[in-house]
């Protein structure tokens, strides 16, 4: 098996939440369609040779979330109740959030920003 | 359910002339990955050896993988694959006399994983010891332990001195070695990154103590660096978890243990401003014990 996560050296979140979010990409992009089987926790740190900790993490915080559905130490599949347009706005929320950040900390007022996003929407 | 235990060490201590280990204790199960950290000369090697049988405590006890050490050592021993820096390998030898001698030895010897372990290493079998770099010999003598299947695997500071290519080979190799609950490693190291990427637990270890022992996670989350701006320039609040202070002017970055979410609250009560909130890596966590268990050392010689 060859899931290709990819993760950044200079990503300063923790190890589980980056996990989580490649997950959770996977989901929205319909790549892992409801009902798909997860890797188990233990291959999928295998393969990302991440500890087997940090990989329960991110899959409990992902079940907390209602993302997965997990069998009891066992395995675990994407919800099939899942709302991927749900999880798609929470994605943007995110990206809009960064842009945000990113936006004050270049000194870049509001309106400006505002201006930038309506281009880029149309 | 009962998970077994892989190493369980309790009230250990060891005295020599110039340093001494007291009252450690460790513990893990099955399955899971421990990184002992600590300074050169914290006594990392010692806990290893200590739980490999081949020094014996003054007193507490021993127990790995359910065998009592040292005195069930030869069962043990059987089950564990040990690798220190100082392990030697015959010169005028080759890779391949090694694995026949080990193989002669153990007889869970595994060929056909030892055959892709040299091919995933890039080693030639037929090259004698004293031709290879010393990324090839950590490599070689890692092959020669995982090729036994040991169910525990105990590696004395796996990745020093190993260039960024090698570094991942080894800790890749020695993650594909977990593929079930029954295996476990214990390794030592003062490189953070390491620890932090492959352990499940981490011990910190200072001057012959244990400070710290915990999960991985639980670890990075009890700490926190917190920017704060006080425009009055008021006094900090006195609270106990505090482990730094950095203060320059009305900016102030404070470094705090056992972080909770309640804490924040308790800085702006006292007119600060919280601007940020940051993790911290391994690395700067390790620093931070290291500068407290000092503190605590000049705190003793005073009283």
């Amino acid at each position: 098996m060859n899931l290709n996560f990819v993760f950044s050296k200079t990503d300063k979140r923790p190890m589980y939440q980056q996990i989580m979010e490649q997950i959770t990409q996977r989901i929205s992009v319909g790549d892992w369609p409801p009902n798909t089987p997860l890797p188990s926790i233990r291959q999928l740190a295998a393969e990302i040779k991440v500890s087997v900790i940090t990989v329960k993490r991110a899959y409990l915080e992902l079940e907390r979330e209602g993302v997965i559905v997990s069998q009891q130490g066992k395995a675990s599949w994407v919800n099939d109740s899942l709302d991927v347009a749900k999880l798609q706005r929470e994605e943007l929320m995110q990206h809009l959030e960064q842009a945000g950040k990113l936006a004050k900390s270049l000194a870049i007022p509001v309106d400006e920003l505002m201006q930038m996003l309506k281009k880029h929407s149309e | 359910m009962n998970i077994p235990m892989a190493v369980q060490c309790s009230g250990i201590s060891k005295r020599y002339p110039h340093f001494q280990l007291q009252n450690v204790d460790l513990a893990f199960e099955q399955g899971a990955v421990m990184g002992l950290v600590g300074p050169n000369g914290a006594g990392k090697s010692t806990i290893l050896r200590i739980v490999m049988g081949l020094i014996a405590a003054d007193s507490g006890s021993v127990n790995v993988l359910g065998y009592p050490m040292p005195s069930n050592q030869i069962a043990a021993k059987r089950n564990i694959g040990f690798i220190a820096e100082d392990m030697r390998l015959y010169e005028s030898e080759t890779i391949a006399f090694h694995m026949e001698f080990i193989k002669s030895i153990f007889d869970s010897w595994d060929g056909d994983y030892a055959a892709n372990l040299l091919r995933r290493f890039d080693l030639n079998k037929e090259q004698k010891v004293k031709g290879l770099s010393h990324g090839q010999r950590v490599k070689t003598t890692l092959m020669l332990a995982l090729a036994r299947r040991p169910r525990l695997l105990a590696f004395d500071e796996p990745t020093t001195g190993l260039d960024p290519a090698v570094r991942k080979e080894v800790l890749d190799e020695m993650m594909n070695s977990m593929e079930d609950e029954t295996h476990s490693i214990l390794f030592s190291s003062h490189n953070t990154l390491d620890v932090e990427q492959i352990s499940d637990y981490i011990t910190f270890i200072y001057g012959g103590r244990i400070i710290e022992s915990q999960n991985k996670e639980d670890f990075l989350d009890g700490w926190r660096r917190l920017r704060l701006v006080s425009a009055q320039n008021r006094d900090l609040p006195q609270l106990s978890n505090i482990s730094d202070i950095h203060r320059s002017g009305k900016l102030c970055a404070v470094t705090v243990k056992n972080y909770e979410d309640s804490l924040p609250e308790k800085f702006t009560d006292a007119g600060f401003v919280v601007n940020d909130i940051e993790r911290l890596t391994l690395e700067e966590i390790f620093l931070s014990n290291v500068q407290l268990a000092k503190n605590e050392a000049k705190k003793e010689l005073v009283l």
